[in-house]
């Protein structure tokens, strides 16, 4: 696994970005909680080049660098800068959760840049039928439960946090998980729509929703919001898996992945 | 010394399983299962009196605050409260303390900086313009404030209100966060250059360094008494120092609940229970709302995380007794409470401007009214030279209320008319 720090934003922007793997490009966009190299992403690099950016202000060293962003549109500009100094041509794009409304905005934005676009339980939608719940004010165990199947799995624990580890270890990953959530959730707060409704039409690149049949999170009945507005827009559900289906069912998301990205 | 009745306006009247039944009296609690329109009119109007009596019974100051969607203190709008209590000590050497209309909720946050000057003038120059962060619960939950954005919004908004109130010429605002093309108040306040202000904080170290900077008197509304509270305000004191500023016991304020009795015997039965539901539930709040991501920066994040001073107690696993042993509530005679005030806050705390929640929890008005009457009667006067021979200026009250003590009047003599 490679690592390379960016500057963007008139430098004032650092992003870390891991990457592995050879073959087509492909950027994955995490969640709420920060990155992580975990077994998908490492069983992804197999089939593809995966870069791996951290969200401006999760990156280490840089935390204040989040100051500098006021709002998705700069954002979505950071990514834009990002591809280019990568020197990315037509990536595929997969995201999670908010990373996946981060995609589904870059896709909106810069169309032709995007080869494909795969959405694993995208935020950026609201509906007053389903309300989704402040995850980010849940103590750590009613978090487990709302965002894992399993909130006693190991997926759970590695993501979030809740082994008996020692507390020194303990105390930075909470910081970690709390400025994860901060910095991302600077675009979210407090109602995660924040207008992609206007600009989704633009989205050109073929797209793959994936969600997990069990999320208690974000409803899989929000997965109706992406397929209604994107053309051709297809929905993989997987089983046993709530909303993180890349960790708590890595392979059934890999195969369909690979499936879609590759056909 | 300077000596203020604070008050939360709290629902006096919560069922006995509330914080069984509830997940917290702040956000969620639901109106309407546990309140009533009519009666929480009631509920204003005793507040009201609660700190008239305050006035008229010698206390320096009265003080309101801003709270949302709780049933822990529900002043939506204290300067709805401060216009009241402006109008009805007009005549008095009263301050009118707002503790206080909150900022970052504020659009445009010049509002504040308009009714500000609107109490100042109705009260003839006698407010103290606390201007608070305001909590995560009210201004990231129930206001829907991005955390990460709580803090510079209030600075800028904090700037803004200082510049409005003092500018002799019209300005335009091109903020980060506000953007207003002609800033032109009016009214302006009274006081010059601006109303003394206060800032509540709650122990952050970066609200040190704020109040500091600003030349405002940091006030700590504690609820958990003046032995917790010591490591805190020496770091703020400390703060004082290393800023070249001298330890003026006026730069510093703190909130201190006070249940006053016959004796120790007297004021348990009368207090316990009011103590214990304040404590069990208006507090009943889950923990992580008081720290919503991105609220807090990176580096307190780290500090806090990292050096967990004690795990706090959990209020409650605690009963009256223990409130009072701790310090939490000082109760008893009026020796005694006159005593631990000056021995644990005012000398411990080295505090100049000292406020006293009186109405506790449950407490009904007419006990809240005893409880008033005696802290004024038998207490406030033997606290009130405190500070006075070290020769210290009270650069944080109202100037034409600094050298006077309040009079006692009786009650029933009609207030107001300046």
């Amino acid at each position: 696994m490679r690592e390379q720090t960016i500057a963007v934003w008139q430098d004032k922007v650092r992003m870390r970005v891991l990457s592995d793997g050879s073959g087509p490009p492909l950027v994955f966009f995490h969640g709420s909680w920060g990155l992580t190299w975990d077994p998908f992403l490492a069983e992804l690099a197999k089939s593809f080049t995966v870069y791996a950016p951290e969200h401006p202000g999760t990156t280490p060293e840089a935390p204040d660098d989040i100051y500098h962003l006021d709002g998705l549109w700069d954002l979505v500009l950071c990514y834009d800068e990002l591809f280019g100094k990568l020197g990315l041509d037509r990536p595929a794009l997969v995201g999670h959760s908010f990373g996946a409304m981060v995609a589904c905005e870059v896709a909106a934005a810069y169309p032709a840049r995007v080869g494909r676009l795969a959405l694993i339980a995208p935020f950026g939608f609201w509906r007053d039928s389903e309300p989704i719940v402040n995850f980010m004010v849940l103590d750590p165990g009613q978090m487990r439960a709302r965002v894992f199947r399993d909130p006693d799995g190991a997926a759970a624990k590695q993501l979030l946090g809740g082994g008996g580890d020692n507390p020194q270890d303990g105390a930075a990953a909470r910081v970690r998980l709390m400025w994860a959530m901060g910095t991302t959730g600077k675009f979210i707060w407090p109602i995660p729509d924040k207008g992609l409704k206007k600009r989704i039409h633009r989205v050109q690149a073929p797209t793959l929703l994936i969600w997990g049949k069990e999320d208690r999170l974000l409803p899989p009945v929000y997965a109706d919001e992406f397929t209604k507005r994107i053309a051709g827009a297809r929905l993989q559900t997987i089983s046993d898996a709530g909303h993180c289906p890349q960790l708590e069912q890595p392979d059934a998301v890999v195969r369909a992945l690979r499936g879609f990205l590759t056909s | 010394m300077k000596i203020s009745a604070f008050h939360l306006m709290p629902h006096r009247e919560l069922p006995a399983d509330f914080e069984k039944k509830y997940e917290s009296v702040w956000v969620t609690p639901p109106w309407w299962e546990v309140a009533d329109p009519a009666r929480v009119g009631q509920y204003y109007n005793w507040t009201l009196d609660e700190l008239i009596h305050a006035a008229r019974m010698g206390f320096d100051g009265v003080c309101t605050n801003e709270h949302h969607q709780n049933a822990y203190g529900f002043m939506p709008s204290p300067n709805l409260m401060g216009s009241v209590l402006a109008r009805a000590t007009n005549g008095s050497n009263v301050a009118v303390v707002q503790m206080g209309a909150t900022l970052p909720t504020s659009n445009p946050p010049i509002r504040v900086a308009e009714e500000y000057a609107m109490l100042d003038c109705i009260s003839g120059g006698r407010l103290v313009a606390g201007l608070p962060l305001g909590s995560p619960m009210d201004v990231n939950l129930c206001y829907g404030i991005t955390p990460m954005e709580h803090r510079e919004r209030y600075r800028e908004a904090f700037a803004l209100t200082l510049k409005a109130w003092q500018a002799k010429e019209m300005f335009a605002w091109n903020g980060h966060y506000y953007q207003l093309p002609t800033v032109n108040l009016w009214p302006r306040p009274i006081q010059q250059p601006h109303p003394p202000v206060w800032v509540p904080g709650s122990g952050s170290i970066s609200t040190f360094d704020f109040a500091v900077d600003n030349e405002a008197c940091y006030c700590f509304l504690s609820y958990s008494g003046a032995r917790s509270a010591k490591t805190m305000m020496d770091g703020y004191w400390n703060v004082v120092e290393k800023k070249g500023r001298q330890a003026n016991p006026y730069r510093a304020g703190f909130l201190q609940l006070v249940a006053v009795g016959e004796n120790d015997a007297d004021a348990e039965a009368k207090y316990a229970r009011h103590v214990e539901y304040f404590y069990h539930k208006c507090l009943h709040v889950p923990a992580p709302y008081f720290a919503p991501p991105g609220n807090q920066d990176y580096r307190s994040l780290v500090a806090t995380l990292n050096n967990p001073v004690r795990r706090a107690e959990n209020p409650k696993d605690l009963r009256y007794r223990d409130f009072v042993d701790k310090g939490y509530v000082i109760a008893g005679n009026a020796a005694t409470v006159r005593d631990r005030l000056m021995e644990e806050v005012v000398k411990g705390l080295h505090v100049g401007n000292l406020m006293v929640l009186l109405q506790i929890g449950s407490m009904p008005h007419e006990l809240a009214m005893e409880n008033i009457e005696r802290f004024g009667r038998d207490v406030l006067p033997s606290l009130r030279r405190v500070w006075d021979d070290e020769g210290w200026v009270n650069h944080w009250w109202p100037e034409k209320l600094r050298g006077a003590a309040p009079v006692r009047t009786p009650a029933g003599v009609a207030a107001g008319g300046a």
